[in-house]
């Protein structure tokens, strides 16, 4: 037993003494987990909700308009897409999105409505007041959202408007109304404008794929898992390689020179493959939990799982040191396996799987059983939820061994 | 005396290249002995075999009472193996070299640290200990590879070629240290294409040549079988052609043998003294320019030459 263990941990020193296996083993998964959280927006706010625009509002009319433009881009309609707030200052408005505090500013100047709503038959020809939409040009997306959104409101308006007029005036021409009633009328008018301006012109509404995921989901609790499950397939092809560079370098016919039999020096550097990947995927958990503010899930789960799912990616990699006849072989095959399995096994899709055949075939690599695992318990599953994967990495390993051990033997390596 | 090795009629065989052939011999227990061949002749394979890596094709082997077919876990215990290929982790220090390998020989604790700190001192690298390996020159890596198979302090040590592709002055530490170890009493098989290092180190010396063991006995048993003869040694100038040079000497009387290699003649004839006139009259009847002349009495690269035609380098 000391045996084997002095094997597996001299197989953890030297693996971690190599600088260009560590960079691939830890920051290269590091890197591309940081790299894809940014791109995707994950660090933005936490979720993979559409993040809140923040808009600031300036109602300087007091007219119908003013207010139900005022109540459209502050509704709770809106609330899940606009974190607006109504100001009274245009000054500091306009100060908001210049120091990037906010995306847009939409002013309604004085006398908006009233531009809208003519009081007397001499206001029909009045030109209309514009609003105005102040956009931050360092966020042109989110303040092209709420320049939309009061275009459309404007588009209603001046649609009633125009609309307004023309029934005003013909009425007005054949002498059903009197000019002293224009000016209710078009109140009549405006506030029907209004209630119907003030309809929301944007229903924002969630498309889940899983109807109980949860607002606050972060994506990084799929791209961590997956970045290091598929970095996991080269660790073990790496470790495995050892086998057949131990051989290449005379170590391996030196140990078996010592009163050791073969199968103890087998399973201590099977051992070795294990204790290298249960290590890997331990610390970029952690740096993931320390760093990204990341919560893997029930702390049991997990680790049953990392052990689980590093029983089958060994599995995989003692397979390849098998076949090879070469260090270079299972180098080259290692990293084959990897980009492979990770894509197939849905590591750089956020456990997504292929359809048909492909999702069929996809259930042979670990990073799919293992994916399923980790996106479990980050959704809050416990150990029982994610058994059948572990128990699907445990077979999917013992094979693979078994298999692995047989072809070892016929090749000599269990020779006395 | 018993022995602590018996080889009986070892044979091994490559996808029908037969590498070793019909070898045995016998080492007692405390003596120096020494495989003599040229590259490719089967010391390593014996060795291999020895260590019970390889299965003989045929024969068998005996070591300390173990048969290393039937019995290999005892006969490893009794042996060390320092192979000629350095067998280290480069990326580990020597100290952390050895601690490995010490709990491969089964050994642990303080007994370990002792020992470690003792086969340090034995091949002088005590200081540099912590060290990684791949910062080692070659003749350090050499003796750390040995202080590696002295660990368990085996009865029988195995040395296969250590000094290849070392400098002369790691060479001389080396066989000093041979020497001491053999002094202390352990028993040494040593493999070499040296001719010197088997002529200074052994008692008995063993010479191979094509798988086949073609000589065994002391030096002085040895050397009897090339007779009375003795070497005269002709070094001539580089890129001087001495084919026709060659020819001529063969045809003196009394010539015995006649080979060359790097620039060199070697004569076995039965008085040098009495050959080196009619050697030197057939060069200037020839027009051939002799830069030296070096007298041998009999020796073990003379019995190699006399048994196979050819210079143990060849």
């Amino acid at each position: 037993m000391t045996k084997l263990i002095a094997i597996a941990w001299k197989d953890l020193r030297l693996i971690f003494r190599d600088r260009a296996a560590l960079i691939l083993m830890l920051a290269t998964p590091f890197a591309l987990t940081l790299g894809m959280g940014l791109i995707t927006g994950a660090f933005s706010g936490g979720g993979s909700s559409i993040p809140q625009l923040p808009v600031v509002v300036v109602n300087q009319d007091g007219g119908q308009l003013g207010d139900a433009l005022t109540q459209l881009l502050t509704s709770a309609d809106l609330d899940d897409l606009l974190a607006a707030r109504v100001e009274t200052d245009e000054t500091a408005a306009r100060s908001a999105v210049e120091s990037d505090q906010v995306a847009a500013a939409v002013i309604v100047p004085a006398g908006f409505t009233d531009s809208i709503i003519p009081k007397d038959a001499d206001a029909l020809s009045a030109p209309a007041v514009a609003i105005e939409v102040v956009m931050n040009p360092g966020r042109p997306i989110s303040a092209g959202v709420v320049r939309s959104i009061v275009e459309g409101f404007i588009d209603q308006v001046e649609a009633g408007r125009v609309g307004g007029q023309v029934a005003i005036g013909q009425l007005l021409g054949s002498g059903l109304i009197a000019s002293q009633e224009i000016a209710q009328m078009a109140q009549q008018f405006g506030q029907e404008q209004a209630s119907l301006a003030g309809e929301p012109l944007i229903r924002v509404r969630r498309s889940d794929v899983a109807p109980e995921e949860t607002n606050d989901f972060n994506p990084l609790l799929l791209l961590a898992p997956g970045m290091a499950l598929a970095f996991l397939m080269f660790t073990v092809s790496l470790g495995s390689r050892s086998i057949l560079v131990e051989r290449r370098d005379g170590t391996l016919a030196r140990m078996l020179s010592t009163a050791t039999p073969a199968g103890p020096i087998l399973v201590g550097k099977i051992a070795g493959v294990y204790l290298v990947g249960v290590a890997q995927m331990f610390i970029l958990i952690l740096a993931s939990t320390l760093l990204f503010r990341l919560d893997w899930g029930d702390p049991l789960g997990v680790i049953a799982l990392v052990l689980a799912a590093v029983v089958g990616a060994a599995g995989w990699g003692l397979l390849l040191a098998a076949v090879a006849k070469t260090p270079n072989q299972v180098a080259n095959l290692g990293m084959t396996m990897m980009l492979l399995f990770g894509i197939l096994g849905g590591s750089f899709f956020g456990g997504a799987l292929p359809e048909g055949a492909l999702g069929r075939l996809a259930k042979i690599t670990p990073n799919a059983w293992a994916m399923a695992g980790f996106t479990a318990l980050a959704r809050g599953g416990d150990l029982t939820d994610i058994a059948p994967d572990i128990a699907a990495l445990l077979a999917m390993g013992a094979a693979l061994l078994a298999i692995s051990v047989a072809l070892f033997s016929r090749k000599g390596f269990l020779q006395r | 005396m018993l022995p602590i090795l018996e080889a009986h009629n070892l044979v091994k065989k490559f996808n029908g290249f037969t590498a070793v052939d019909d070898v045995s011999f016998a080492i007692e227990e405390g003596e120096m002995f020494s495989l003599l061949g040229p590259n490719g002749a089967g010391k390593t394979t014996t060795i291999a075999m020895l260590s019970c890596l390889l299965a003989p094709t045929a024969g068998e082997a005996v070591i300390g009472g173990h048969s290393v077919t039937r019995d290999p876990m005892a006969a490893k215990k009794i042996i060390g193996v320092v192979p000629q290929d350095i067998a280290l982790y480069e990326e580990l220090s020597a100290l952390e070299n050895l601690h490995f390998w010490g709990r491969m020989y089964g050994m642990g604790g303080a007994a370990l640290k002792r020992r470690i700190a003792e086969v340090l001192e034995e091949v002088g690298l005590a200081d540099k200990a912590k060290q990684r390996v791949k910062t080692y020159s070659g003749g350090m890596k050499r003796r750390i590879n040995i202080a590696v198979g002295l660990l368990h302090r085996p009865r029988l040590l195995f040395m296969d070629e250590p000094t290849v592709g070392i400098d002369p002055q790691s060479r001389r530490n080396i066989l000093d240290s041979v020497k001491a170890l053999n002094r202390q009493g352990m028993t040494v098989l040593y493999t070499t294409h040296y001719m010197e290092e088997a002529q200074e180190l052994s008692q008995r010396v063993g010479i191979i040549d094509h798988g086949r063991l073609i000589a065994l006995g002391t030096q002085q048993e040895l050397t009897q079988m090339v007779g009375q003869m003795d070497a005269l040694r002709l070094h001539l100038p580089e890129g001087q052609e001495a084919g026709e040079l060659i020819a001529a000497l063969q045809a003196l009387p009394d010539m015995r043998q006649v080979t060359t290699a790097d620039h060199q003649i070697v004569l076995i004839v039965p008085d040098a003294q009495e050959a080196i006139p009619p050697v030197f009259a057939q060069a200037d009847r020839l027009g051939f320019k002799i830069r030296s002349v070096e007298i041998e009495e009999p020796n073990l690269e003379a019995v190699f030459l006399h048994l196979t035609g050819r210079a143990l380098r060849d």
